[in-house]
């Protein structure tokens, strides 16, 4: 019971000290995990790290729920994903509840004008890093904009999107091994 | 059965989308559209929130959609369904660990997909883009001109210099930006 009581009070100490998640949480996890506790080694660490990025979810919550699992086992990763998740429940509740309330001032709705703005940035900046790495050769362009496409055009469930590329994924690196 | 649908619509988001938070903004504006229960709009905001407060971006954007639509229980409902795929697909993951790096499908699959989620999160970004740039009606291309917020416009060009070419601007945190937006935003009557 103890050693779950801390899986779940390092993982929201790491949730608290996350500001903007994925890549931002990897020094804090080096620090509390490997550093402090002793839970993982680094290239352990790096390791769920690129596994939690390519699976589906979020990415902290994948790599606390590897290092949970690896501690304690199935309960090990409950606790640990508990953990990152309750400082967000606790801070964006209070804080929506606020915001909800003031959103009607004239001075908070310019305040979220100007700040929309930056999120089209913040956006275009992820999508650069994303590209960086997805967008590595032609075919994989051609998904890129085949997807951008349709799902600016059409009404589809992103679910779709998301099975149609894993299926040409599989597809085209079948067929370029049969080539060569 | 509002609690129920929340759920089962974040654990969709968390099941399929790959590479992130910023990865399920595709599933919010698609929810948005299906269920009203929020605004295109409004995500933008929720975005700027989850970006400047702690926590992971993904599990904030899911708390925030969740107490709009249900209050409390709702946030915790929301952020619940998003991480429940996580921990069964981890769990699963952890077991055959060693397998699935090596596996050539899993790669092939995964080859497909980053640039599919890169595209979702671009258009996602496009129809945000569309919503704070174009404020005006545009029934004809000469409408355009006036269409265009031209203040948010030169803040946006402003902070894309600061994000990406100034040196010493470039490695600061976007809560820093978000701030100075929403002080310029005041300041100008955004």
């Amino acid at each position: 019971m103890r050693e779950l009581w801390e899986l779940f009070i390092t993982f929201a100490k790491v949730g608290v000290m996350t500001f903007g998640g994925g890549y931002a949480m990897l020094p804090i996890l080096q620090r509390e995990v490997v550093e402090n506790k002793g839970w993982a080694t680094d290239e352990e660490l790096t390791d769920y790290f690129a596994i939690g990025q390519c699976t589906p979810g979020i990415i902290a919550v994948n790599t606390a729920t590897f290092i949970g699992q690896k501690q304690k086992g199935v309960i090990g990763g409950i606790f640990t994903t508990l953990g990152v998740v309750f400082p967000s429940i606790v801070i964006i509740t209070l804080l929506a509840g606020v915001i909800e309330a003031f959103s009607h001032i004239v001075w908070v709705q310019h305040a979220f004008g100007g700040i929309r703005v930056c999120v089209c940035v913040l956006i275009f900046n992820a999508v650069l890093k994303l590209w960086k790495s997805a967008v590595k050769d032609a075919w994989a362009l051609v998904i890129f904009l085949c997807v951008l496409v349709a799902s600016l055009l059409l009404d589809l469930s992103p679910v779709v999107y998301v099975l149609f590329a894993a299926v040409a994924g599989i597809l085209i690196k079948t067929l370029e091994v049969k080539k060569a | 059965m509002i609690y129920l649908q929340l759920f089962f619509e974040f654990f969709k988001t968390g099941l399929f989308a790959v590479g992130g938070g910023m990865a399920t903004l595709p599933f919010l504006y698609d929810m948005a559209e299906r269920t009203g229960w929020f605004t295109a709009a409004q995500i933008a905001d929720m975005l700027a929130v989850s970006e400047s407060t702690p926590g992971p971006i993904g599990v904030n954007m899911a708390t925030y959609v969740g107490f709009v639509t249900g209050g409390v229980p709702g946030a915790v409902v929301a952020s619940l369904g998003l991480v429940v795929p996580s921990l069964i697909v981890i769990m699963i993951v952890a077991a055959v660990l060693k397998s699935f790096r090596d596996n050539k499908y899993v790669n092939a699959a995964f080859y497909g997909l980053r640039p599919a989620s890169t595209a979702m999160v671009a258009s996602a970004g496009i129809t945000v883009a569309l919503s704070t740039f174009v404020t005006g009606s545009v029934a004809a291309l000469g409408d355009l001109v006036t269409a265009i917020d031209w203040k948010g416009v030169a803040l946006a060009a402003v902070l894309l210099v600061l994000t990406r070419w100034v040196k010493w601007t470039k490695k600061l945190h976007p809560i820093v930006f978000i701030a100075l937006s929403a002080a310029v935003g005041v300041l100008l009557k955004f």
